[in-house]
């Protein structure tokens, strides 16, 4: 059976039934980075705490991937099946925007200020056949 | 002590197929010699740099092994800015009278692809399609629209100006010019930013002979000044490139500080410059770079550019020859690009592209990853 396994340690709670970003808040300042880190880049404090940054945002900027890109893209797509896809900054309720891709991937589907959930998806597979996570936001359903 | 610049050399930026990178900087190092009456053997100083097209140094296998101090210079699209920066100081220092400044690269086509490890960054970013620098130029002018009401129109315009003025320069690599139209209806790349509004990936090369400027008339009948060199990087808080994050806090983007340390430096002010290239890897970062270079507000592009104001006969002449997007990006040539075509404009050399009214100062800027600004200030 194949495993699904986060594509870096650290960015999101995984495995979880309710996934959040994970990022770094300073001690000294409060300044927040994503993804985590031992330092601060504002004050140059090394005093930092991993901290959720929550999964619900609201879109900052956006553009779409047309082309797909030369590596270090790793994705199982081939120049015949890739598929352009939205890449945005998205402010947290955290305090900071984080730069993912996007769900939609038209024009018409993106909004400055519109709320994005948080998703983590199966990006691609390795060698093993185990299925290899990353995030990604996508508009919150109406209710 | 002031600096002079008394030599300008270019090889034609866009495809040299059959020469290295490292050939095209040895042939605009000659050209800047013959321009300055002056032999490689009389530089006593280098300062050079490309990205991918080799180590500078190695340019004394093609110009000769003269014992010179020739120093690697390395900083991603402020490359060219940065090695001239280094002149600069050598000759303001005392330490040297004439040197010179080369910047030269070949780039194999399509988007740059950095590797992330070489930016700080793990390879997560790289491998799910973010690490890409047009996807970054259309982020940040997205977001510039929605705050400052810039339309697509002015994108256009943009473009437009930049092949006008590309084929109006016999050594820009592109001299077609091309409609409105033509332009509006090119394929979207990356939203908002369309094919003919981007620059591409490019070849050539630039070099330059600069000299203390007290000699500068042992050597040349019409030496020009650089006034100023400023290299300056980003702060917490400006919207930058290869940024898996940003912070929520907003500072000043490292081209404002740049730009406003180089006019205090040269103690003059926008206002007094008759002649600009400001960087264009994509026709939205001009207008950005037009406010945050201090030449207009934020938002007032879309009335500047419908005016003409940015063309080569308005009141605020923006990259004469075609800049990047006309040119290609050779990045370690790309910013010597600039300071040339700028002392071609204040020789009075520039033919079917010259400034009217006998331009005195003119300004250069870069951009680059991970978010440095080179900024210069060139005077008659």
């Amino acid at each position: 059976m194949s495993n699904q396994l986060p594509i870096h340690e650290g960015l999101f709670t995984w495995p979880s039934t309710k996934p959040q970003l994970l990022g770094s808040r300073c001690v000294n300042c409060a300044e927040t980075a994503f993804p985590a880190q031992p330092d601060c880049r504002n004050c140059g404090s090394r005093e930092t705490n991993i901290v959720e940054l929550g999964d619900r945002g609201t879109l900052w900027t956006w553009t779409i991937q047309t082309f797909m890109p030369k590596a270090p893209y790793h994705s199982d797509e081939t120049a015949e099946t890739f598929k352009p896809y939205g890449v945005g900054y998205v402010e947290m309720p955290g305090g900071v925007r984080v730069e993912s891709r996007l769900l939609p991937s038209k024009p018409d589907e993106l909004k400055i200020g519109m709320p994005m959930q948080l998703e983590i998806i199966p990006f691609r597979t390795n060698h093993t056949g185990d299925q290899i996570m990353t995030f990604r936001f996508s508009p919150v359903a109406e209710a | 002590m002031d600096v002079a610049i008394i030599g300008i050399g270019l090889h034609r930026f866009g495809r040299s197929p059959d020469m290295s990178g490292m050939q095209q900087g040895a042939s605009a190092v000659r050209a800047a010699l013959a321009d300055a009456g002056l032999s490689w053997s009389d530089m006593q100083f280098a300062y050079g740099g490309s990205q991918d097209a080799g180590n500078a140094d190695t340019l004394v296998n093609e110009l000769g092994l003269t014992g010179l101090q020739f120093t690697n210079i390395w900083n991603g699209c402020a490359t060219g800015g940065s090695s001239l920066h280094a002149a600069y100081s050598a000759i303001k220092s005392g330490e040297y009278d004439v040197g010179v400044v080369v910047g030269f690269d070949k780039h194999p086509r399509g988007a740059f692809n950095p590797k992330p490890a070489d930016w700080g960054i793990d390879e997560w970013y790289g491998e799910t399609g973010m690490m890409l620098t047009t996807q970054f130029f259309a982020l940040k002018t997205q977001r510039y629209m929605h705050e400052h009401g810039i339309t697509e129109e002015s994108l256009i315009r943009v473009s437009e100006k930049a092949f006008k003025n590309g084929s109006l320069t016999p050594t820009a690599w592109r001299q077609q010019a091309l409609s409105y139209d033509e332009i509006a209806n090119s394929a979207m790349i990356s939203d908002p930013l369309r094919k003919f509004m981007f620059c591409s990936p490019a070849e050539g090369g630039a070099a330059l002979i600069i000299c203390n400027a007290d000699k500068a008339h042992l050597y040349s009948s019409k030496p020009l000044f650089l006034k100023t060199a400023v290299v300056r990087t980003r702060h917490y808080g400006s919207f930058e490139v290869f940024a898996p994050s940003q912070a929520m806090k907003v500072a000043d983007a490292p081209t404002v500080t740049a730009s406003k340390a180089a006019f205090e430096l040269a103690g003059i002010g926008p206002e007094d410059i008759d002649v600009m290239q400001l960087q264009d890897t994509d026709s939205g970062t001009e207008i950005i770079h037009m406010a945050e270079n201090g030449f207009c507000e934020h938002g007032e592009q879309e009335k500047l550019l419908r005016e003409g104001a940015t063309d080569i006969n308005g009141s605020m002449p923006i990259n004469t020859d075609g800049g990047c997007l006309a040119n290609g990006e050779p990045v370690g040539a790309s910013g010597l690009r600039q300071v040339y075509e700028i002392c071609v404009q204040l020789r009075g050399e520039g033919g079917a592209r010259q400034v009217p009214n006998n331009p005195k100062v003119g300004y250069t800027h870069v951009y680059g990853a991970p978010g440095l600004s080179g900024v210069n200030i060139i005077s008659k």
